[in-house]
């Protein structure tokens, strides 16, 4: 498996008026292709500072990132642009749909931006919503549809350009435990296909899914293990008591 | 391509929102309805007035006794009597470049025919008329030569006296009484309608300046004398042999100012029109700040609209979008109002000048010019004021975009 992400040495810093906050203190770790991994720690360890940075939406202070072999440190702010387009999907807690937007509209958003338009647009959009289970609510608007579901139009849209890694901050954040095993459930049938996925979470429940853990704390990686028995949330879903009948 | 989708979102936008878009618009559509009308308006009257300056007669020269200073505007005021018919005659000998003279005079008097009764004005002139003033008859014929050394009793009728004389008859070879004095009706004159000033040019009576002069006014001098050059390209010299002939005749000596004033036609022409011409600039001039306070409406709107989209703007940030593509997106939204705007104008603006020109019977001369150079500046307000509220999106930081509420 080839090394996707590398970094060394990686900082960020602050300037907060008079303050100087070290957000990340040279932080170093490689991903490789195809791997599953929960990032962990308690609020200003620095995860969303490296998520910003690993989603080339922030550049580093110091330190250097490679992403698919590409120095993404010092690249200007429309390479970046194109590289979140191509290389990254992400997926939020607020899941960030436009709102008068319907779901197959929101999902082609990113081929707007590919620089090359394709009449092929829908049909890419319907296959993506296809492969998060939302076939036949691709004209539906995001308040018509669940959270569970708007998430999956989130992941539907970071899939359409066949991003090298997805990025999401915790996903589950907003949706209840059993909607939350449906998402983990998508995203496990996505990195079976090979597909990396990173994610943000608080929740040592959600984390249990990935293959790897990382915990963060003040800036620096404290903890980094594989996890030796994920579990499956195939599996989790069944065992769940079934959904009560809406009176 | 890419940016004509990003046009079609702008539209999509801008339409999800009718009513804003709408209310925005309103200020473009405002100046640049007036701009239309008003330089409409402008133009017609500048058109009419002059198409009546030529229908006077093409290279007309008048002259007037009494010096500019004296205020010898009024064809008819002269308590002046220095211009006489022996003045017309040798103009007429003498002067190579003019081709036709007549002397002017002008009286007013109550005209009687059986039970119908009118007042109106009396003018008399030579048979040079036909020639100098292009009037051509309705009906009947001119009085000739004989008539003016003669001084016969004939006249010729303006459709205005005609329908209030004799409505619906033929007035040609009837008798009417002017003062009292019984005049043969030897012709109609064609029709001109009200000239710019808002008079009726067909309430008049034309007769031999001679019978106005022994029969009707009671003088023998002459109100005014009207000239013919031979083309507008010797008006000047006209004007020169006029005014030098004038001078030997009526003994003025150098350095005095002339007792007469020469008046082309030309002259009037050129004043009117310079002077309808600043007018037209000036009512364009200030419709156009409506149009500068449309753009001011433009650029609030879409601050206001940014900073609600903060949120969209940083998630197609996250997803690919450069900060030229959100520049276009925004400025796109600014354009489509200010050329909709304009178009909407355009058809206001065409709309009540014809509005206008109906009820008020103002001329109106919609230039094709006025509405290309409005839709143009209505594009140009759209980028100008939506320029800053675009560049203040495209620069925003989409982690803190991210972040708005």
């Amino acid at each position: 498996m080839a090394e996707l992400i590398t970094i060394e040495n990686l900082a960020k810093t602050y300037k907060l008026g008079d303050y100087e906050i070290h957000a990340l203190r040279g932080i170093n770790l490689s991903i490789r292709n195809g791997e599953f991994v929960a990032i962990m720690g308690p609020s200003g360890s620095g995860k969303s500072t490296l998520m910003n940075i690993l989603g080339c939406l922030d550049r580093p202070s110091g330190g250097k990132y490679f992403l698919d072999g590409i120095d993404v440190s010092s690249l200007n702010r429309d390479s970046l642009a194109e590289i979140r387009n191509k290389k990254i999907g992400f997926v939020f807690q607020s899941f960030n749909l436009l709102s008068r937007t319907t779901a197959i509209e929101n999902t082609e958003l990113p081929l707007l931006y590919n620089g090359d338009s394709t009449k092929e647009k829908a049909a890419k959009a319907r296959r993506a919503l296809n492969m998060v289970g939302l076939e036949g609510r691709e004209n539906s608007f995001p308040n018509q549809l669940s959270g569970g579901q708007q998430q999956r139009v989130a992941i539907a849209r970071a899939l359409i350009n066949s991003p090298a890694i997805i990025l999401a901050d915790e996903p589950t954040g907003n949706l209840d435990t059993r909607t939350s095993i449906e998402v983990m459930e998508i995203f496990q049938a996505l990195n079976e296909k090979g597909i990396t996925i990173v994610l943000i979470t608080h929740e040592l429940d959600i984390a249990s899914y990935a293959k790897r853990d990382i915990a963060f704390r003040d800036g620096k990686i404290v903890k980094d293990e594989m996890i030796a028995k994920p579990k499956i949330a195939k599996n989790e879903l069944l065992l769940m008591p079934p959904i009560e009948e809406e009176a | 391509m890419r940016y004509l989708q990003i046009l079609k979102i702008a539209f999509k936008a801008l339409a999800k929102n009718k009513m804003r878009s709408g209310l925005t618009m309103l200020g473009i559509i405002i100046g640049v309805a007036a701009v239309i009308a008003m330089v409409g308006i402008g133009a017609g009257a500048k058109n009419m007035v002059n198409a009546q300056i030529a229908s006077l007669g093409e290279n007309l020269l008048t002259i007037f006794p009494g010096s500019q200073s004296a205020g010898a505007f009024h064809g008819g005021a002269g308590s002046r009597t220095t211009l006489t018919e022996e003045d017309a005659r040798a103009i007429k000998d003498n002067c190579s470049a003019v081709v036709a003279v007549s002397p002017v005079v002008r009286s007013s008097a109550q005209v009687v025919a059986s039970n119908q009764n009118w007042g109106t004005s009396v003018e008399g002139y030579s048979t040079d008329f036909t020639q100098i003033r292009s009037w051509p008859l309705a009906a009947g014929s001119f009085f000739t030569n004989q008539d003016v050394s003669g001084a016969t009793k004939v006249c010729i009728l303006g459709e205005t006296v005609v329908d209030n004389l004799f409505p619906g008859q033929d007035p040609v070879g009837e008798i009417i009484r002017v003062k009292k004095l019984p005049f043969k009706v030897i012709g109609v004159l064609i029709p001109k309608g009200q000239n710019a000033m808002g008079h009726d040019q067909d309430d008049l009576i034309i007769m031999p300046y001679t019978t106005v002069q022994k029969k009707i006014a009671g003088i023998t001098h002459v109100n005014s004398i009207i000239v013919s050059a031979m083309d507008k390209s010797k008006m000047d010299l006209a004007t020169s042999q006029i005014s030098e002939l004038l001078r030997v005749r009526h003994k003025i000596q150098p350095g005095q100012d002339d007792d007469f004033t020469v008046r082309s036609q030309l002259d009037v022409a050129t004043a009117v029109n310079s002077t309808s011409s600043v007018m037209s600039i000036l009512l364009g001039a200030i419709a156009s700040v409506s149009l500068i306070v449309g753009g001011i409406g433009i650029m609030n709107i879409m601050l206001v609209s940014v900073t609600e989209r903060t949120r969209e703007i940083g998630i197609r940030m996250a997803i690919g979008a450069k900060s030229r593509d959100i520049m276009i997106q925004f400025l796109s939204e600014s354009i489509v109002l200010g050329l909709i705007g304009g178009i909407i104008g355009i058809l206001v603006g065409v709309l009540s000048a014809r509005l206008i020109s109906a009820i008020l019977h103002w001329p109106v001369l919609t230039s094709g010019l006025a509405i290309a150079v409005s839709f143009f500046f209505s594009g140009i307000v759209g980028v100008f004021f939506g320029f800053y509220p675009a560049r203040k999106a495209s620069l925003l930081d989409p982690i803190e975009a991210l972040r708005y509420e």
